[in-house]
């Protein structure tokens, strides 16, 4: 499976819940898919949705799920301590981990190599890590938000694209709706 | 007075309630008060565009945050603030080190300084300097200022504000 195949199938679980999702494709992917306000796209700042979602997740008690991508969280690494050392229970971070950078031409990240992204969120000290392949991410989607644990989740999937239009949303009005939502 | 108090008093009154940290000597005393703080949560980060987005996650949860870090920052921090603080309208009061000025001991430090204000200047972020201890008295109305604009707002701490580096 792709990422928007795996997006396409999660759908009805996020709707739900307040969502990060990642610069570029991911975002773009979701957008079509299934827009939602609960839904907080990133147009730039490749690395942040991690820290964004942790920030929002210590700050309320609404689920927090982060759309994260293995480039993105290899280029913010320090994330992983930092999430480990301070615990929000309703934070998970899910990381479709396609081994490239899908928004810039697939280029091969090295998670597709020697690197194991489950392996340095565990060294960091993170507690629950999950990894699964592509086919079961709604189950392991939905026992993390049932366990009420923070929980990283690394989804082993294909790399590859769905073509989708940009978001052309203004980024306040993003944000707003957004904050709407979490103050519901 | 004590300045580190000062400080931490002004951000508890302003509501302030998640501060992010990355340490500067000059920085340490304040950051041992938040620290020791209830009212506040101070989640230390690695890298300060880290800090940044935590920073605008906890504000769109309710909460009211702030950033402690040093002006070496800026080098790392411009896109963060561009892309994420500026393009979004996010309040982010930045207290910055201003190492590299005035009685500053290291001179690596000197060539970030002379770009600082450029940056900040270029990056259209209000910003004042703190050079006298008494210019802390500014401080509440800057912190008034930040979450009335929902700008990123610097606020440049240099040696001679906090009385000299030291001992080094």
């Amino acid at each position: 499976m792709i990422r928007s195949e795996i997006l396409r199938e999660i759908a009805p679980i996020l709707r739900d819940q307040l969502v990060v999702c990642n610069i570029g494709i991911p975002s773009q992917e979701l957008h079509a898919i299934d827009d939602q306000p609960s839904n907080f796209y990133m147009l730039g700042t490749m690395g942040l949705a991690s820290s964004i979602g942790l920030g929002l997740a210590l700050a309320q008690p609404k689920p927090v799920v982060v759309i994260d991508g293995d480039g993105s969280v290899l280029t913010n690494l320090g994330t992983l301590p930092t999430i480990a050392n301070n615990v929000a229970d309703n934070y998970i971070l899910m990381i479709i981990d396609n081994g490239s950078y899908g928004s810039t031409g697939d280029q091969p990240t090295y998670t597709g190599k020697k690197t194991s992204l489950a392996g340095i969120a565990r060294a960091a000290g993170c507690e629950n890590v999950v990894e699964v392949q592509d086919v079961d991410t709604g189950k392991a989607l939905q026992d993390a938000l049932d366990s009420g644990k923070m929980t990283v989740l690394v989804v082993k999937c294909d790399s590859g694209n769905a073509k989708m239009p940009l978001i052309t949303m203004d980024p306040v009005v993003i944000r707003d709706r957004f904050m709407t939502e979490v103050a519901r | 007075m004590n300045i580190d108090k000062k400080i931490t008093d002004d951000l508890v009154a302003n509501g302030i309630s998640f501060v992010t940290t990355v340490p500067c000597k000059q920085l340490a005393g304040v950051i041992e008060e938040i620290d020791n703080r209830d009212e506040i949560y101070h989640i230390p980060s690695n890298k300060e565009d880290e800090g940044m987005g935590l920073c605008a996650g906890a504000w769109m949860g309710g909460k009211r945050p702030a950033i402690i870090m040093q002006n070496t920052a800026i080098g790392v921090t411009i896109n963060t603030l561009a892309t994420l603080i500026q393009f979004y309208r996010m309040p982010l009061p930045m207290l910055i080190s201003y190492r590299g000025e005035l009685r500053e001991p290291v001179a690596c430090q000197v060539e970030m300084a002379v770009h600082t204000k450029a940056l900040l200047t270029q990056l259209n972020i209000p910003t004042y300097h703190f050079h006298h201890q008494q210019d802390v008295e500014e401080l509440d109305n800057i912190l008034k200022y930040t979450f009335m604009s929902n700008k990123p707002v610097a606020i440049l701490t240099d040696a001679n504000f906090w009385g000299g580096y030291g001992d080094q």
